[in-house]
């Protein structure tokens, strides 16, 4: 906040990313825009978070992975902003994106609300829980956690989604709950009812407390939960998870902002950016070459990955 | 059945959107008052202090968006968005309930009791 004064220099570790041996030719620069960044005006500073954050949105919805994963790194590693900030900031951008984005794909049919809502009940809670660690687990360790969750999106961008079908076991749970529906093929509607219901539950809310612990959306592994335990076809995976994303990140948006995590000057810029740059990503989705994209992406994502966890474990 | 569901889902992506829309236009509106005001002060994110006490609770928050204080102003947007999807699970379980789907009503009840018990700790 503009209210508290600037800091000088060397309030954070910059030496554990000039000294990261993955990019010499970088060193000098980098040290100095950490120098620029920490003299640098609310005005400044605004614009060059917009325009990193647009850029994470943009590639985030071309690719799949969301904006909130690759925001933070950005702002930590490139920014210098604290990572409590940085996951505060990236919540809200989460919620922006994924109400966005439902919108258009509740139209297409695909996503089953029944679905959604029964596992928010796992996610939420798994929100609470996550929220609830981050505010005592030290800011070390959630930086090499989140540096691991990256690599992690990055390997999984890069392949193949596995194909529909595979009828297996009823699960009496699916049927009770009504976890089935009917989804839009080339060869017309197409049946399906959710497996696996208590494992994809667990997993869920894993993938809660991921997204209440870090910030991020956690769309990545809801998609597993639903699409490789569940059985559910890919594409209502994947919108019915983006669905998800906002009521879960909002579950643990209000102790986010009861801690301080949400700061208005950092927010703002941030979540316009990211919803900027993901309604422009979604426009384009239709033309683009995805899979040279996902490469490039998942490269780049790989390597604030590896910056994220050496920085992590060398401030311990 | 399947076109009360279908009515259900257009409502639910309509109030998304507006949601996102109102939420993001107030926090362009907080955003620009507070670049006038504070444009060419230092920003300072390095070390974690944590927001000021009054944006970090609701009735604050509110409070400052009317004077206006422009960050609470921009606060008061990211509070719109927050509550976009709580509003989408309280109009779900109206639906569930116009529906009488007894189970989905429960499941719903439920999601909506974790929500709001995770933003009532935001009250001073």
């Amino acid at each position: 906040m503009v209210s508290r004064t600037a800091h000088k220099g060397g309030s954070y570790n910059w030496g554990a990313i000039i000294a990261l041996p993955l990019s010499p030719p970088a060193r000098g620069g980098r040290a100095d825009a950490g120098m620029l960044i920490s003299r640098m005006s609310v005005l400044d500073f605004t614009g060059l978070v917009f325009l990193f954050s647009a850029l994470a949105g943009f590639l985030g919805a071309l690719t799949g992975l969301g904006g909130g994963v690759v925001v933070t790194p950005a702002l930590t590693l490139l920014m210098g902003v604290d990572l409590r900030y940085a996951i505060g900031a990236s919540l809200v951008s989460v919620i922006a994106t994924s109400s966005g984005a439902a919108a258009a794909y509740v139209r297409e049919g695909y996503s089953n609300i029944r679905i959604g809502m029964f596992l928010e009940v796992a996610t939420t809670l798994g929100a609470l829980f996550g929220a609830y660690l981050t505010t005592r687990i030290p800011t070390s360790w959630l930086t090499i956690i989140f540096g691991l969750v990256l690599l992690h999106a990055a390997w999984q961008s890069t392949r193949p989604h596995p194909a529909d079908g595979a009828h297996g076991v009823a699960d009496p749970l699916a049927e009770r709950f009504k976890l089935e529906g009917t989804y839009p093929t080339r060869s017309g509607l197409e049946s399906y009812r959710a497996q696996r219901v208590k494992t994809g539950f667990g997993i869920m809310f894993g993938a809660g407390t991921l997204s209440g612990l870090l910030g991020i959306g956690s769309g990545a592994m809801k998609v597993i939960a639903m699409d490789r335990a569940m059985r559910i076809p890919f594409k209502v995976s994947t919108t019915t998870s983006n669905f998800m994303i906002g009521v879960t990140a909002a579950a643990s948006a209000g102790i986010y902002l009861s801690r301080g995590y949400i700061d208005p000057g950092l927010a703002m810029p941030v979540m316009l950016g990211v919803l900027a740059g993901s309604l422009v990503g979604a426009r384009l989705l239709a033309g683009a070459r995805t899979k040279v994209l996902r490469w490039t992406f998942a490269a780049v994502v790989g390597v604030l990955a590896i910056e994220m966890i050496y920085n992590g474990v060398s401030k311990r | 059945m399947k076109l009360t569901d279908q009515r259900v889902e257009i409502i639910i992506a309509n109030l998304l959107r507006t949601g996102v829309m109102l939420s993001a236009a107030v926090v362009l509106i907080g955003g620009a008052g507070y670049l006038a005001h504070h444009g060419h002060e230092i920003a300072s994110y390095h070390q974690f202090q944590g927001a000021p006490e009054k944006y970090r609770h609701v009735a604050l928050v509110i409070d400052g968006a009317l004077h206006p204080d422009w960050p609470a102003v921009i606060q008061l947007g990211l509070l719109i968005l927050i509550a976009t999807p709580v509003a989408r699970v309280a109009f779900s379980l109206v639906a569930f309930a116009i529906e009488k789907d007894r189970i989905y009503v429960a499941v719903t009840a439920i999601v909506l009791a974790i929500l709001i018990f995770s933003l009532a700790g935001s009250h001073p």
